[in-house]
């Protein structure tokens, strides 16, 4: 027999929501950042050793999540190199914070950024780089005055990619950030728990809300790419 | 001499081996077949590719020289440089486009009013023909002020009347511009509508010869006095 609580919209928390939506902006945000200058040195410079860049770059598609959880609690935990340096900076830990789980989050989805700014950039015809060049341009100038407003869609596609990867990341955020209610439990992991506890119409309900956000996103990919 | 070019380069059929120099105020025409080497040379002048060996110096400045290790990046050369193909800015307007690198607006101002595309500033390179996308490139590489202008084949992708309309305005471009102009060309009726000096190149060398090859005298007209051997001699008057 359901219980009230098992079966009323009102009574299904909807704070992992709000959690995971923060993350995914935030992760989001930081990551078309780093990934852009990344992404362009990774598209037109040549060196010995360039494939060995990328392949790094693109371990987290390979790996399982716990495997790089794992890694990212040795290296975030208390005696892990940027667990010490953030403990001696700020005297609190990574571990466990909605920071650590931005942070964990945005080298879990640096290949889904990378990579679509890396084809975006590939695309821009070569001469409108060298006609910047011969117009006085440093490769930096050039970079934000052409590259990015002419990558715009290959951009926004990138933005959308790793939004998406961001609210269905769980492996990685539960061993990273744990299930704290406000701070690291998102959606993916409230979801895991009510399965948990047998609450199937709380988990159904919440699963069913990301159905329809996702096949927009993705339809909107598939736009911005057909238009690139 | 205000341009001087030595330069060795190794491409896939031939090596580019070329010896010579440009005046001042100098309209200077590389001509000879497609593939010879010439928009190499004049890449290589802009400083977006390198040569093997050799040295480009411009008024005694040295842009180029690889025994001395010297290769003046393309920002530091102040050229004015017209591409073959269209190289505008897709998301900036016309005006845009031709302001991007200019010393002052106001000249942007008088090159659109001069060129005939005042009307057009607010448009994009999509929306506008291309011959107006290449009176567009020709503003925004004379807006910069150039110490050199390279054209490189600027009109071959357009229709043999707005060809003449620009030739005619490069001719035009000559008074009030006192830096030496490269020009590329296969297209003998234009070298010899513009050119102070011809530099026939054939398979990266200088071939005086390959002229003569390709156009001889006709002795009973004044008005045509050179007509093409390969091509029909209505294509070469005006």
């Amino acid at each position: 027999m359901r219980s009230k609580q098992d079966t009323d919209i009102n009574s299904v928390d909807w704070q992992p929501f709000y959690v995971t939506l923060k993350l995914a902006v935030a992760t989001t945000g930081l990551l078309i950042v780093l990934a852009a200058p990344l992404a362009y040195f990774l598209a037109y410079a040549r060196f010995p050793g360039k494939s060995l860049i990328e392949a790094l770059v693109n371990l987290p598609l390979a790996l399982p999540p716990t495997v790089i959880g794992f890694y990212l609690v040795v290296f975030m935990g208390p005696k892990g190199a940027a667990g010490r340096v953030w403990e001696a900076v700020t005297g609190g830990s990574l571990l466990f914070t909605f920071l650590g789980i931005v942070v964990a989050s945005t080298l879990y989805s640096l290949p889904f950024a990378v990579q679509p700014l890396k084809a975006a950039f590939q695309r821009i015809d070569r001469r409108l780089m060298e006609s910047a060049y011969v117009l006085g341009l440093s490769r930096v100038a050039t970079f934000l005055r052409v590259i990015i407003p002419n990558s715009a869609s290959g951009i926004a596609a990138a933005a959308i990619l790793v939004f998406l990867h961001c609210m269905g990341a769980f492996g990685v955020l539960l061993m990273v950030g744990g299930s704290l209610p406000g701070e690291t439990k998102v959606a993916s992991i409230a979801i895991y728990e009510a399965v948990e506890a047998m609450k199937y119409r709380e988990a159904g309900l919440m699963s069913l809300c990301f159905i329809p956000i996702s096949y927009a996103f993705l339809l909107l990919v598939n736009r911005l790419n057909r238009g690139a | 001499m205000s341009l001087q070019i030595r330069v060795r380069k190794k491409l896939r059929y031939f090596e580019i081996d070329l010896d010579f120099s440009c005046p001042d105020d100098h309209l200077l025409v590389m001509i000879g077949p497609s593939g010879g080497g010439k928009t190499t040379l004049i890449r290589m002048v802009a400083g977006l590719e390198t040569p093997d060996a050799g040295r480009i110096a411009y008024r005694g400045e040295t842009w180029f020289d690889s025994e001395r290790r010297v290769d003046l990046p393309p920002q530091k050369r102040r050229l004015g440089y017209v591409f073959q193909e269209y190289t505008l800015f897709p998301h900036l307007s016309l005006y845009e486009n031709a302001a991007f690198a200019a010393a002052d607006r106001a000249e942007v101002d008088d090159l659109f009013a001069r060129f005939g595309i005042d009307h057009l500033r607010g448009r994009k390179p999509h929306q506008v023909s291309g011959g107006e996308r290449q009176r567009c490139a020709l503003c925004q590489a004379l807006a910069r002020r150039p110490r050199l202008l390279l054209l490189d084949e600027p009109f071959s992708a357009l229709d043999v009347v707005t060809r003449r309309c620009l030739r005619e305005a490069v001719k035009g471009l000559r008074e009030g511009l006192s830096c030496p102009i490269l020009y590329v060309t296969h297209d003998i009726n234009e070298a010899l509508f513009l050119a102070d000096e011809m530099v026939p190149i054939v398979e990266g060398r200088i071939d005086r010869g390959w002229m003569q090859r390709t156009i001889a005298p006709i002795p009973d007209s004044e008005e045509a006095p050179l007509r093409a051997t390969r091509q029909p001699r209505l294509a070469l008057v005006y």
